[in-house]
């Protein structure tokens, strides 16, 4: 604070009073917001996840699995393509699903929909959904960060 | 019946000791107007009584209820199947809570077309305002806390627009979910928040609001030299007999249209075709639609909660700019805009409902 010639003994004491007053509320609201942001998840992020026997996924259907923290949807398409992308609509976090009759993801909160490599084609997503890789290892299905 | 009473031992007793008959006196100074409006006067008793049955029900609903992703669809579940008349308890807080939010809109307009909001009134109006945002914050809080699809998804949109705001956005995101993602966690939180700070703020606003209007009676204005009738007890007889209307609506609506659970919440599940909110936040739903993901480089729900708030604050300040405005023009501006607001409001209600 600048140096006030005028400031009278009692503006000194009010001043010194009221910085008492933030001091001893910012004391008490620190630890609470503190409180009140949870910890850092600190859980190992996994490279590979399995994502079961190509068997089980016959030409046109799909499934959404949790790979780390975030759940992604692997598709076989019709055309006999193996994708996995994140399932976590970039629009308002809903989780997306595969439509083989729009041949396209849709999310059905806000009819927001990307096309099979993730890009947003229309409605509100501003971003393309995120690629993973797939690997297919003798007849094992794995993912894998791009 | 009053006067039976005023003539007892234990009135003088109490009045002896607490002034009861000045209480009395005082109450029966407060005149209701009589036009052709005064329906609209009916509307925030309507607002309390539903206020009261969401605590009697609340409370019942707690006694049954277990917080928890593995036990908050579980409970409820068990509450509308197996304990008895659980379905009914259930049904009617639900229905009262959407009954309540439509009472608030309604007492509000009503208020707002009356400019009831004018001076002296500006703080009564400030405190109904918080009341309605604490009524949505309930709405919003309590519709998780069945821990189904629905309210899983609607949980995620609402909560996540919070992560767009700048600077703080991604900070108070975790604050409200417990975490990055809807979890327990953020269950817990909405719980903390439904039965104990939103009920604590709401008592202490709605004392204020009752004060306010019983110290400052009910506005006249414009209807200088009309009738009138005594608040107490004339008004508030009327007022009951309507509760009872009210609470026979509600047993009606509770009875035959029994609130449904739906299907647990599966964060693993993509969000089910056709979901959509609840109907009080369609036309923001709706409105959130229409604009693209980005506007001049401005992500478009940035810009949509940017311009949903800037027009809720300026609905919050209404009786201060209002006064700003030359008399001649004052009525039909406040007419006009809230003519815009209640069109756009029905227009966006239907179109989200039925797009």
């Amino acid at each position: 604070m600048p140096f006030d010639p005028k400031l009278t003994r009692r503006g000194f004491v009010n001043v010194l009073l009221g910085g008492g007053v933030a001091g001893w509320l910012a004391s008490l609201l620190y630890p609470v917001v503190k409180y009140l942001i949870p910890p850092e998840d600190v859980a190992a992020e996994p490279d590979v996840l399995k994502i079961g026997a190509k068997g089980e996924f016959p030409a046109g259907s799909s499934k959404i699995v949790k790979f780390g923290k975030r759940p992604i949807i692997f598709i076989h398409t019709p055309s006999g393509e193996f994708l996995a992308l994140a399932a976590t609509c970039t629009h308002l976090d809903c989780i997306v699903q595969y439509r083989k009759d729009m041949g396209a993801i849709w999310c059905a909160c806000h009819n927001g929909k990307y096309d099979l490599n993730g890009r947003n084609i229309s409605g509100p997503p501003p971003k393309p959904l995120e690629q993973y890789q797939v690997k297919v290892i003798q007849d094992d299905i794995f993912v894998t960060r791009a | 019946m009053s006067s039976g009473f005023q003539g007892s031992r234990l009135f003088r007793w109490l009045d002896e000791r607490f002034g009861a008959g000045r209480l009395i006196e005082w109450a029966g100074h407060k005149t209701v107007p009589v036009h052709r409006g005064t329906v609209f006067y009916y509307m925030g008793g309507v607002c309390l009584f539903l206020f009261i049955v969401q605590v009697l029900s609340g409370i019942l609903l707690l006694m049954y209820y277990r917080v928890g992703p593995d036990s908050s669809f579980e409970s409820v579940h068990y509450i509308t199947t197996k304990v008895d008349f659980g379905w009914l308890i259930r049904s009617v807080h639900s229905w009262a809570a959407n009954l309540l939010v439509f009472f608030i809109f309604i007492h509000m307009f009503s208020v707002y077309f009356m400019k009831s909001f004018r001076k002296p009134r500006e703080l009564t109006w400030v405190s109904g305002f918080v009341l309605l945002c604490l009524a949505m914050a309930f709405g919003f809080s309590g519709y998780l806390l069945p821990w189904n699809e629905l309210a899983f998804f609607a949980t995620k949109v609402g909560t996540d627009i919070i992560g767009e705001l700048p600077l703080l956005g991604e900070w108070m995101l975790k604050i409200v979910r417990g975490g990055e993602d809807v979890t327990g966690a953020t269950l817990s939180r909405f719980f903390g928040l439904h039965v104990a700070i939103l009920p604590g703020f709401t008592v202490v606003f709605l004392g204020i609001h009752l004060l306010f209007v019983q110290v400052q009676g009910m506005s006249h204005e414009g209807e200088a030299g009309s009738k009138a009738m005594p608040f107490f007890p004339n008004f508030l007889l009327r007022d009951l007999a309507l509760w009872l209307v009210i609470l026979n609506v509600l047993a009606i609506l509770a009875v035959f249209f029994p609130w449904e659970l739906g299907k647990k919440a599966d964060a693993l599940a993509s969000a089910p075709e056709g979901i959509k909110p609840e109907w009080y936040f369609l036309f923001t739903y709706q409105t959130l639609k229409l604009i693209p993901g980005k506007v001049m480089a401005v992500p478009g729900e940035l810009l949509g909660i940017v311009l949903f708030n800037l027009a809720g604050l300026l609905w919050f300040l209404v009786p201060f700019w209002d006064a700003g405005i030359p008399e001649g023009k004052r009525d039909r501006a406040i007419n006009y805009l809230g003519l815009f607001v209640v069109m756009f409001i029905i227009a966006m209600t239907i179109w989200g409902k039925f797009s």
